[in-house]
């Protein structure tokens, strides 16, 4: 809903609003500082236009999105750490995984660093106690009920599982991230060759 | 044709007004963390009011000038001895020690027509924590040259009224250093403010804040008694603007800057208005700050005076252009 509701709002390209940003909590509209009069009337009053037009249609708004990821040991720093505290074998944990039907709740943190819904409760494990100071680019990890894909080498405490060779943000790209909210995602598991040669590309 | 880093200071960027449009995919708009200086520097040297120009913060830089050239530099004081709020016109092989700040925590140096960068997702702001835009996507270092995107512009100059050796005889007002501290900043309720009791909300208004040390572009950390929230429950992460003010678990306030996350799980107690802003990223480290609760409709007439001010001075220096 909010996300349907965010590209009705985007499509009506006021230039008065620039940024239309969904997330779990709410949708925001970011007005110009040069807009004049109140912006919380004049942003219900955009949102009720959308809703009388009638909302696009979910299938017409949601991509589903492949995603390779490589879950050998070497990406998969956290794949011993689940599979204790899980009390499952890692080839399980790998299964369960890519088996998922995910969906972008929200993009936050950094750019591209998308929130995935509709990890496997059984995965369900707590943040890592001390936060990686780095994690790499392309990290796969799981804590909670979500999964993310890092989009930067940057410090962060959820638990890595594999790494992706798709580049998540890429501000030289026409669109610079990989995933948008409310976008379907399916992991599928490559080996390391085809890891690298994806990584090649 | 260019300038030269002989040192970079201690936070020397290049900044536009931003890129708009890629919030929903994690960006914020980054840009001049006070877009009102920049404005001026840029009217000062006949530019647009979004040409990138050098963001310095607290101590500037060391620069040589390897070609004539029209600069001015904007915002806050610095004390060595660069002429402020006017146009100077620059000697081939002039070096510039811009000093430490004096008053106010950033300045902007603009030089008439800007400088040859490639923009990056439509700006030419350094966003740091993506190693993005501006020079290499990084601070300027020792030894770093930037390239003008014009030679000649620098004979803008001759049609300066009042001139006075390499300067003018007049200058801009600087209209977003405070006189005195703690400045007053106008705030709305944020999204959460109501999760806090009466008793804490009154702590929040009643409290002089100060600047913590480990503020940056992203956050000003602020320093003063722990805000404690009535509800306990999770918050749903949601959508963040520049000037929110968050409070973390621990109970200390951080009011959101230019590089800003664009969504955030912790509670908002109040928004910072935007006419505000700018004079909020004027403040140092150990700079003091109050609020004060207001009216949406009081929001929206602060961000008009403020824009007029803006537009007048601009006018102003236009016509000593002979525009």
């Amino acid at each position: 809903m909010v996300q349907r509701l965010a590209v009705a709002v985007h499509a009506l390209a006021r230039p008065e609003v620039h940024d239309v940003v969904p997330a779990l909590g709410g949708l925001a509209l970011h007005f110009h500082p040069s807009f004049e009069g109140n912006a919380q009337e004049a942003a219900a009053a955009l949102v009720e236009a959308c809703l009388d037009a009638g909302l696009p249609k979910e299938p017409d708004v949601l991509r589903t999105i492949e995603v390779p990821v490589c879950y050998a040991p070497e990406f998969g720093m956290d794949l011993n750490d689940v599979s204790e505290k899980t009390k499952l074998p890692v080839q399980e944990i790998v299964d369960r995984h890519a088996a998922g039907n995910y969906r972008v709740l929200m993009i936050g943190f950094a750019p591209g660093h998308a929130y995935m819904g509709g990890l496997d409760p059984r995965l369900a494990v707590p943040r890592r106690a001390t936060p990686r100071i780095v994690v790499p680019a392309g990290a796969v990890a799981i804590a909670n009920d979500q999964t993310v894909v890092y989009p930067y080498a940057i410090s962060g405490g959820w638990n890595v599982i594999g790494r992706t060779p798709l580049t998540v943000f890429d501000a030289g790209r026409q669109e610079p991230s990989l995933f948008g909210a409310g976008d379907r995602v399916k992991f599928r598991p490559v080996g390391r060759d085809e890891f690298l040669r994806l990584e090649k590309k | 044709m260019s300038l030269r880093v002989l040192r970079p200071g201690l936070l020397t960027t290049v900044q536009d007004l931003g890129r708009h449009g890629l919030q929903n995919v994690g960006l914020c708009p980054g840009g001049a963390m006070d877009p009102v200086a920049l404005a001026l520097a840029n009217a000062l040297v006949g530019n647009d009011a979004g040409e990138a120009a050098l963001e310095i913060t607290v101590i500037g830089p060391e620069l040589e000038f390897t070609a004539r050239c029209l600069v001015a530099l904007c915002g806050a004081e610095f004390d060595g001895g660069f002429p402020h709020n006017r146009p100077v016109l620059m000697e081939a092989g002039k070096r510039v020690r811009v000093g430490r700040a004096a008053r106010g925590a950033r300045a902007y140096l603009a030089v008439a027509g800007g400088f040859a960068l490639q923009p990056v997702l439509g700006s030419c702001s350094t966003f740091l924590p993506g190693r993005f835009g501006g020079f290499k996507g990084r601070a300027l270092a020792r030894g770093d040259v930037l390239d003008f995107r014009d030679q000649e512009s620098f004979h803008r100059f001759d049609l300066l009224k009042g001139q006075k050796n390499s300067s003018v005889r007049w200058s801009a007002p600087p209209l977003t250093l405070a006189d005195r501290e703690p400045i007053l900043l106008h705030v709305i309720d944020g999204q959460h403010a109501e999760s806090y009791d009466a008793a804490n909300r009154r702590l929040f208004l009643d409290t002089e804040w100060r600047i913590a040390p480990d503020s940056n572009r992203m956050g000003f950390r602020l320093l003063g008694p722990a805000l404690q929230r009535a509800a306990s429950d999770e918050i749903l992460s949601g959508p963040t603007c520049l000037g929110s003010v968050q409070v973390p678990a621990n109970g200390a306030p951080i009011a959101l800057m230019a590089d800003h996350q664009t969504t955030g799980g912790y509670p908002r107690i109040a928004e910072i208005v935007a006419a505000d802003v700018p004079r909020l990223a004027q403040l140092a480290p150990g700079g003091r700050l109050r609020f004060a609760r207001c009216s949406l409709e009081t929001a929206a007439d602060l961000r008009k005076h403020s824009r007029q001010r803006l537009e007048a001075a601009l006018r102003g220096i236009a016509m000593q252009y002979g525009k």
